[in-house]
């Protein structure tokens, strides 16, 4: 108990530098906290996608549509239970800063394959039902103020004209990691007016969306649906939606690298900043050292003072960081609308600034251990104070 | 080991490398301190007296020669066995106190006990002996910034004997007091050598201090006086 309260008095011993040291690791671990929390948001359309559904598309690119033909042939295919399809509609609502996702789908079978996407059971009939109608997201709601009733125009990007929808349904996801930022509508409403605009872009789609029986077939099946389409006028490409949405992701990779570097850094800053104190703190102290080892103390003793002053430093700082983060990402959430769909911070993020700041506490005690340990007890006993 | 005597040394030398230079601090020292005595070790600076009190109290390893305390050959002792060994037989007084800042009078003469397995009850009990032979128990609550130096010299002194030690090992006890709180150390461990019969090795160039020994030995050059000088 006298030990732990020798520990607990070193630590606060130079107030004005442990508490500078506290607050660089506290900034640093809101900072790394933050910065993953980011990645996971980059990564949550990955995290959220099911093995259990499969994307086929054209092989040329994704911007090539498929003919709606395709369809009942896929569906044919053993293995596979559910086929929907639809289009990325990239429609604008009002100005372009008010960006959400929006795709036109088979609504049936769409919101089949989605059970995540949770909608109260009329709302979901209202939608299936009204071709003009559209199903949005809790959270892309709240931010325009949309209620069930409410007509939106969007200003159509690669479908030329506004459109109009109604919302009929307000979804919500089932975990905290589902995007609540999307807007779908029906896919025939589009195409109906593609055939009397652009007759040769109708019948067509942007992907497929398959849900299998057995997610262990997945690649067995994805094979069988390419090769029925070999050598036709659009080969498709289908692939798992985790490997889909993992496409999307390595087009901003080196956005990710950048981020993960800076996350090294802040942690190696963090260990000079504590090492730095922890070696200026043992220095001070190598004659108090010395004379518990001349009072018959050992170098456990003397390791466990020093390894918990710095673990109660880094951890004091982690603590304080990690509680920041939440109100820090609250606001960041709120500054930045929609644009980042899902920003969530995942107990592994909290776990991970915690083992850091441990490993930090711990690697920043072990020079000043040795050098407390190894210290020559009649020299530093000679030291004045 | 001779009757009634507590330390035995043999031959015993120590040098130290400055550098390329081998510098010998003591050379072939013999010596014989009898239970229940107060010895003062004199000398010039860089005679080899701390070196000397330093072996004795088992904080350094001699090159040659061998220590005897209490039975127990200490330059045998593994640096293991050494922690434990003077956690059991020894208790320090220094110079500059060693007191630890950031700990209580009370805590500080508690530390050495900490390594005994005592109960916290039995651990109050000692330290309040110990803190009462000084005649600081109103000051237990203070930490060493808010004593004099005499007082922090009492206190470590307390520290010293809180787990009653085999032998008490000094090194200028009074080389940083004023004259009155030097005379009142010195007078506490008089009372510790002829009440308590404690054994008392000191080291001092401070001839005041040494008058209150019973023995007086002098070191010149790392080389012990044949003769041993006993005060008036």
């Amino acid at each position: 108990m006298l030990l732990l309260k020798l520990l607990l008095r070193n630590a606060f011993r130079q107030r004005l530098r442990t508490v500078l040291t506290v607050l660089a690791i506290t900034i640093a671990i809101l900072a790394f906290g933050f910065l993953r929390t980011i990645i996971d948001a980059w990564y949550s359309g990955v995290e959220a996608s099911s093995p259990a559904r499969l994307v086929t598309r054209n092989a040329i690119s994704l911007t090539t549509p498929l003919p709606l033909s395709y369809k009942d042939r896929i569906k044919r295919v053993r293995g596979v239970r559910t086929v929907s399809y639809g289009q990325w509609f990239g429609g604008i609502y009002i100005s372009e800063k008010n960006f959400f996702p929006n795709f036109a789908v088979e609504p049936a079978s769409y919101l089949e394959l989605y059970p995540e996407y949770v909608i109260p059971e009329e709302q979901k009939k209202a939608f299936i039902k009204d071709r003009k109608a559209c199903v949005v997201g809790r959270k892309v709601a709240e931010e325009f103020g949309w209620k069930i009733g409410d007509t939106i125009v969007l200003k159509g990007t690669i479908f030329p004209g506004e459109w109009e929808f109604v919302i009929r349904a307000i979804y919500r996801g089932l975990t905290p990691t589902t995007d609540e930022t999307q807007v779908f509508f029906h896919w025939d409403y589009i195409n109906e007016g593609l055939k009397r605009t652009f007759p040769l872009r109708a019948d067509h789609v942007g992907f497929f969306l398959i849900g299998i029986d057995d997610p262990k077939r997945a690649a067995e099946i994805a094979l069988e649906i390419d090769g029925l389409f070999k050598n036709s006028l659009a080969e498709t490409l289908t692939e798992t939606e985790k490997a889909f949405q993992m496409g999307f992701v390595a087009m901003t990779e080196a956005i990710l690298i950048t981020i993960k570097i800076v996350s090294i850094v802040l942690i190696i800053i963090i260990l000079l900043i504590v090492s730095n104190t922890m070696a200026m703190n043992v220095r001070e102290r190598l004659s108090e050292y010395a004379t518990l080892k001349a009072l018959g103390f050992h170098w456990i003793h003397l390791s466990l003072l020093i390894y918990g002053e710095s673990i109660i430093i880094t951890m004091t700082g982690a603590i304080f960081g990690i509680i920041l983060t939440f109100p820090s990402a609250k606001i960041f959430v709120d500054a930045m609308g929609t644009l980042l769909p899902v920003f969530h911070i995942t107990k592994e993020t909290i776990l991970l600034d915690i083992l850091i700041a441990l490993s930090v506490g711990i690697s920043s005690g072990i020079a000043p251990s040795l050098k407390a340990i190894n210290v020559p007890v009649q020299s530093a006993l000679t030291r004045v104070g | 080991m001779q009757k009634g005597s507590i330390v035995e040394i043999r031959n015993l030398s120590k040098s130290y490398r400055r550098g390329s230079e081998i510098i010998s601090v003591l050379k072939g020292i013999n010596l014989t301190i009898g239970e229940g005595e107060f010895l003062a070790i004199m000398g010039p600076s860089g005679s080899g007296k701390s070196t000397l009190l330093n072996l004795i109290a088992g904080l350094d390893k001699p090159d040659e020669g061998s220590i005897i305390v209490a039975g127990i050959d200490i330059t045998r002792l593994s640096e293991n066995e050494l922690a434990r060994w003077r956690a059991d037989h020894v208790g320090f007084i220094f110079q500059f106190y060693n007191l630890i800042p950031v700990l209580t009078a009370f805590e500080n003469v508690e530390l050495p006990l900490l390594l005994k397995g005592l109960s916290g009850p039995e651990r109050y009990e000692h330290v309040m002996t110990a803190l009462k032979i000084v005649n600081l128990t109103h000051r237990m609550n203070h930490y060493p910034k808010e004593l004099s130096g005499g007082e922090q010299q009492r206190v470590a002194i307390a520290r010293a004997v809180v787990t009653d030690p085999t032998i008490i090992v000094a090194d200028e006890p009074t080389g940083d007091l004023d004259k009155t709180s030097a005379e009142d150390v010195l007078e506490l461990m008089t009372r510790l050598n002829e009440e308590y019969g404690k054994t008392i090795i000191m080291v001092t160039h401070d001839p005041r201090a040494a008058r209150r020994a019973k023995v007086i030995r002098h070191l010149d050059k790392g080389i012990l006086d044949a003769t041993a000088e006993t005060p008036s």
